[in-house]
């Protein structure tokens, strides 16, 4: 997995509230056995026409926002599918950190497995960031995780909270199952416990 | 005396593995259900990695989500899905997992499948790459869903990292009103806590309605826990939990059965345990509920009508819900009951179980399906849902209303297979989710009930089922 550390890039606003995995990455994308190539089909629906031309006044299509790295979306962002395509296809098409208010529990776990940094902010920073994100070639964020802040075009910091053990494995770009791997001795004793209380298991 | 605990806090500590300073656990899983749609890419994590899975007699694999609902004994013609398949079954060979293949009579959707083989227990921790896992936690099991780095992750540690959710409780009081169902319940708690009410939280639902519900109605709720935004949902079990799982294949047996027992009989939130948050909600007064929107928290009473977002104070909230009435091709008043139908759904983890059919086949029995309908479909949750519902004639039922009668599967629930809406198509549906495009591209998708289904398959639009 891929350090995230600081960012600075373009910010790209989709103020919508529900924001679903369905809508990031719709179903017949799913079929592959694959993590990569997803990026050109993310926001299917929203991004293209049925036939596969893009829509101009989408977001991602407008010439100031096809290379965001930051996106900064409405209340409630990645609910749904469990589906792990979401972030696949949000980093695939170069997208590393999202702010919004809230996340589905599932999406915002899935992230973090992806070097993609999830942050939540108040309504009132979001409007904020919403507004900076509008403007266009000149909505650039900086995204410092060490610090735990994002710095906006006029100067103006918005701090925010992140779980210790979550940033230390994003600094460190961490695989999470070798780290459990090491704690091998507390699995099997606890499987010897287990054996011994719960025999019908 | 001991701290009183919630059912979650008992089976979280029976589960805790390891606990950091800072909170991060390390939680034992049980049970590990897996299809072939997020798990490809965790099976290539652990070869590329030379790991193994630590416990494959803990894991159990079932196709659905490709599957297609017509005659499948000449094979997936759709390539990619044959290959998504395909290479679950490998998988499944490869890594030692027991796998139930497309043409097994027990295969069927997962969240069917674990109850009915009784691989799904109450006091365990259950977890598979799919949202609707919370689905188990009508036994009152730990179930929820994970993404694919986590599926890898329990394939190869059998365990989870996680930090300990809130506690929510959700007490539906009184007797449920004549005519609505387990899927009237959630959908009325989901439209009151909105889709990120239960966010952070694991959901107990407890009540005289809950209790009076059968194993399938409970199940239905546990199911759309996370439509509440809740990792988990979970029912303390019961008499009717034991009933039902007695004597299926991998449930307990003899002495096994009586100790387990004894442990389940312990899993129930002591008195005077702490609860985060607790909503109410009164099942007496519950109408059948129709969803109107994109979201499962916009739904109303079928003898309602379509809101006006401009009532919403919050701008980007309202601008949303525009965009829900414009893609559903709907305007603020309508009533529901005056909203015309293209097709009837019904099945899916949510609805599609043996009581869901019996229930659809009463309102149907001796009726036709609408004209104006393009098809109404049922696909059955399993293999042995199909059988048993064949065993009792409702394929009868149903084929001579006009119904078509598939092959068990997801199927239209998400349109991974060929059964898909057309664009504009508005469907009454029994499944959870009505998001833009869930049931094929700009296909408008309505959540109800299977009686509501039902009814809706006989008019060709929503009625009120309290009235007929």
């Amino acid at each position: 997995m891929e350090k995230f550390e600081t960012l600075n890039g373009v910010a790209a606003p989709l103020n919508i509230v529900n924001i679903d995995t369905d809508m990031i990455i719709p179903k017949q994308f799913l079929k592959t056995i694959k993590r990569t190539g997803l990026g050109k089909s993310l926001f299917y629906e929203m991004r293209y026409t049925q036939d596969g031309k893009e829509l101009p006044e989408f977001v991602l299509n407008k010439a100031a926002y096809r290379k965001a790295q930051i996106l900064v979306a409405g209340d409630n962002f990645g609910c749904g599918s469990s589906r792990e395509h979401a972030p696949w296809a949000l980093l695939d098409f170069g997208i590393r950190c999202v702010i919004s208010t809230s996340f589905a529990d599932i999406f915002y776990n899935n992230c973090f497995k992806n070097g993609i940094l999830p942050i939540v902010v108040s309504p009132e920073n979001l409007k904020k960031l919403l507004d900076d994100a509008d403007r266009g070639s000149n909505a650039t964020l900086t995204i410092d995780l060490p610090k735990q802040e994002i710095r906006g075009p006029d100067g103006g910091t918005v701090k925010f909270d992140i779980d210790p053990f979550r940033k230390h494995c994003l600094l460190n770009g961490l695989d999470d199952i070798g780290l459990s791997l090491e704690k091998s001795s507390s699995i099997d004793a606890f499987e010897k416990k287990q054996a011994a209380a719960q025999p019908w298991l | 005396m001991a701290k009183p605990r919630t059912l979650y806090d008992k089976i979280w500590d029976d589960h805790l593995v390891h606990e950091a300073e800072d909170g991060t656990c390390l939680l034992y899983i049980d049970r590990h259900l897996v299809h072939e749609v997020t798990s490809p890419q965790a099976f290539e994590g652990l070869r590329l990695s030379g790991r193994t899975v630590r416990h494959p007699e803990r894991t159990l694999a079932v196709v659905d989500h490709n599957v297609p609902t017509t005659d499948r004994s000449h094979g997936i013609a759709e390539e990619e899905s044959r290959i998504q398949v395909e290479t679950l079954a490998k998988n499944a060979k490869d890594f030692g997992v027991e796998y139930f293949h497309e043409r097994d009579k027990r295969q069927g959707i997962v969240h069917v499948v674990g109850p009915e083989q009784g691989f799904t227990l109450p006091g365990t921790t259950i977890v598979c790459g799919d949202s609707h896992t919370s689905t188990h936690g009508a036994f009152g099991a730990l179930a929820h869903g994970i993404g694919t780095s986590e599926v890898e992750h329990v394939l190869a540690t059998q365990t989870l990292i996680q930090k300990k959710a809130k506690n929510m409780l959700v007490d539906v009081t009184g007797k449920l009103a004549r005519s609505a169902t387990a899927k009237d319940i959630i959908l009325s708690i989901i439209g009151e806590i909105g889709t990120a009410g239960g966010t952070g939280s694991v959901i107990e639902f407890a009540g005289e309605a809950i209790r009076d519900l059968s194993m399938e109605g409970r199940m239905t709720i546990c199911n759309m826990s996370i439509e509440g935004g809740a990792r988990a949902g979970m029912i303390a079990p019961d008499q009717k939990a034991n009933d039902y799982l007695h004597g299926r294949p991998k449930a307990p047996k003899g002495e096994a059965w009586d100790k387990a027992r004894a442990y389940w009989n312990s899993l129930h939130t002591d008195e005077g345990a702490h609860f985060d948050r607790i909503v109410k909600l009164d099942a007496a007064s519950l109408p059948p509920i129709v969803s109107w929107g994109t979201s499962p928290e916009d739904v109303v009473s079928v003898a309602g009508s379509v809101p006006n977002p401009d009532d919403i104070a919050d701008e980007g909230k309202r601008q949303s819900k525009w965009r829900a009435l414009d893609y559903m091709g709907l305007k603020p008043g309508q009533k529901m009951t005056d909203i015309e139908l293209d097709v009837i759904w019904i099945g899916s983890c949510t609805n599609g179980r043996i009581e869901d059919l019996r229930n659809v086949a009463r309102i149907v029995d001796g009726k036709k399906i609408a004209g104006n309908l393009a098809y109404a479909m049922i696909v059955p949750g399993s293999g042995l849902v199909k059988e048993q519902a064949e065993a009792e004639g409702l394929d009868k039922i149903f084929k001579a209303a006009g119904f078509e009668w598939r092959e068990p599967g997801c199927s239209m629930c998400l349109g991974m297979n060929p059964d898909q809406l057309k664009p504009g198509q508005r469907c009454a549906s029994t499944s959870n989710r009505n998001f833009e495009g869930r049931q094929g591209y700009r296909g408008r998708t309505h959540l109800v009930s299977p009686q509501m289904a039902a009814a809706a398959a006989l008019a060709g639009r929503f009625v009120d089922i309290r009235k007929s």
